[in-house]
């Protein structure tokens, strides 16, 4: 039991997390592209075509994993950023911002589909209805969390300022979101409910899945290989940093 | 509660002494409020349909004007570092401090607001509900963008940066404040807007000055 405890927290420096976060990149990204191959077969080829949604509605098979993902890498930000706060470690704050503009193009990517679908299905580009005024409310708290870490020069306050941010948001967003959806109750509501949706077929619902499998992994990767930037800028006056391969060669 | 009253008297003697700020901010309210009929034309009905939104936007736009000066003149003579070292906990005089914000930027607001609701031709009972929510949304203004205000305090580009962090957060507010006043006209009657507001009220009195605390030590460090 103590040797696991010394486990986890060996990782939480940065000099024992980079190699880890080497080593685990390459898994990440097959496990990304094999789950993708598999989806996006099923997208074009297995699923059949919507009886009333005709071909355009396979733009949901990018749209539904890009829309949870920008709503988890959220949570797992803050997540990170409470720790960050509550254990001081540095790893953290590093963690948040590689996963904030994962997360950002998440919401940016769920909005741009979302409109294209909805331009068929409901003749409209955009409609106020409350999820997609809430997933746009999301893409800005995102847009000032990564705003407010960039403008802040020392990296530790950069991070801490934006832990303080994130956990603020995230108490904010069950808030805009029941706001919003009482906002738009209370207006005309829209013709056509996101929430009732039709019973899916279940290779639609697998090809669902399984994309979202590989947005994971892809999220993961690619916050994995920024991290590993952001720790090689940040430790760049360490002696480990210029003992490194990778670094050595450049002559700095 | 001394240390609260005695930050909250200095505040509002500096406001008094340097008045041609917060007459800024209220002019600015006037001044927005008064563009959008120009935009969108002098239709009667239209405007009164759109009068509450208009004024609750103004009004979430001239508090975060004040927002940018709430602790950058007590950081820059060094006020905010003898707070933080005094005795009292740190939180009480930032409540305080917020509470003088929102005399000097929100109180003045509400009550100008039923002169220019009269502009769009809202009736006695819309403009009393109006000044209900504007009483109790301006505090949550000016205690979110608090949170805002110590996050940005001494960062490049702090003045425009605020109102990137602090605007998505005014959402809720500006939902049922404005809501309030539309359900009223529409006959829905305006108490579950007005309590939900409350009720987010009582939640950022409560959080709010934490969250800035913590924002200021960390910027103070």
């Amino acid at each position: 039991m103590n040797n696991k405890i010394i486990n986890w927290f060996k990782y939480a420096s940065p000099q024992s997390f980079y190699p880890l976060a080497g080593k685990m990149i390459p898994w990440f990204w097959a496990l990304a592209a094999i789950f993708g191959g598999i989806g996006l077969w099923i997208t074009f080829f297995a699923a059949p075509t919507d009886f009333q949604q005709g071909e355009g509605y396979r733009i949901i098979f990018i749209h539904v994993p890009a829309a949870w993902m920008s709503m988890f890498i959220y949570i797992v930000m803050a997540g990170w950023a409470a720790l960050g706060l509550a254990l001081n470690t540095r790893l953290s704050g590093m963690m948040a911002q590689a996963l904030a503009p994962t997360g950002a193009i998440m919401a940016f990517l769920s909005l741009w589909t979302g409109a294209f679908w909805g331009k068929p299905m409901w003749g409209a580009w955009w409609v106020w209805d409350a999820r997609l005024t809430s997933a746009l409310i999301l893409f800005f708290l995102y847009i000032g969390f990564i705003a407010l870490q960039a403008a802040i020069d020392d990296p530790r306050r950069a991070d801490k300022a934006g832990a303080i941010l994130a956990l603020v948001g995230v108490v904010n967003v069950p808030i805009i979101y029941f706001s919003v959806k009482w906002w738009n109750t209370l207006h005309q509501g829209a013709s056509v409910s996101l929430t009732k949706a039709p019973t899916m077929a279940a290779t639609m619902l697998w090809g669902m899945l399984i994309m979202a499998l590989a947005f994971w992994m892809y999220s993961i990767a690619v916050a994995l290989t920024r991290v590993r930037a952001i720790i090689l800028e940040r430790e760049a006056h360490t002696e480990w940093v210029k003992e490194l391969p990778e670094v050595k060669g450049t002559g700095q | 509660m001394n240390a609260i009253l005695a930050v909250i008297r200095r505040d509002l003697l500096l406001a008094m002494r340097r008045k041609s700020e917060v007459l800024t901010a209220l002019f600015f309210f006037v001044i927005v409020v008064s563009l959008f009929p120009l935009g969108i034309g002098p239709e009667a009905a239209l405007l009164k349909k759109i009068a509450p939104g208009i004024l609750w936007v103004a009004a979430l736009l001239a508090t975060m004007l004040g927002l940018a000066r709430l602790f950058a003149p007590d950081h820059a003579d060094g006020t905010l570092e003898q707070m933080v070292l005094s005795p009292t906990p740190l939180g009480l005089l930032i409540t305080g401090k917020i509470a003088a914000h929102w005399i000097t930027t929100g109180l003045p607001l509400v009550l100008l607001a039923p002169v220019l609701g009269i502009q769009f031709d809202l009736d006695a009972e819309a403009l009393g509900i109006l000044v209900v929510a504007l009483l109790l949304g301006t505090p949550l203004l000016s205690l979110i963008g608090a949170i805002g205000a110590a996050l940005t305090l001494g960062v490049r580009g702090g003045g425009v940066l605020l109102s990137l962090l602090v605007l998505p957060l005014y959402v809720p507010a500006l939902i049922f404040g404005a809501g309030a006043v539309e359900a009223h006209i529409s006959g829905l009657g305006a108490g579950g807007h007005l309590s939900l507001l409350a009720a987010l009220l009582a939640l950022a009195v409560f959080f709010a000055p934490w969250a800035t605390t913590a924002a200021l030590r960390i910027a103070l460090e």
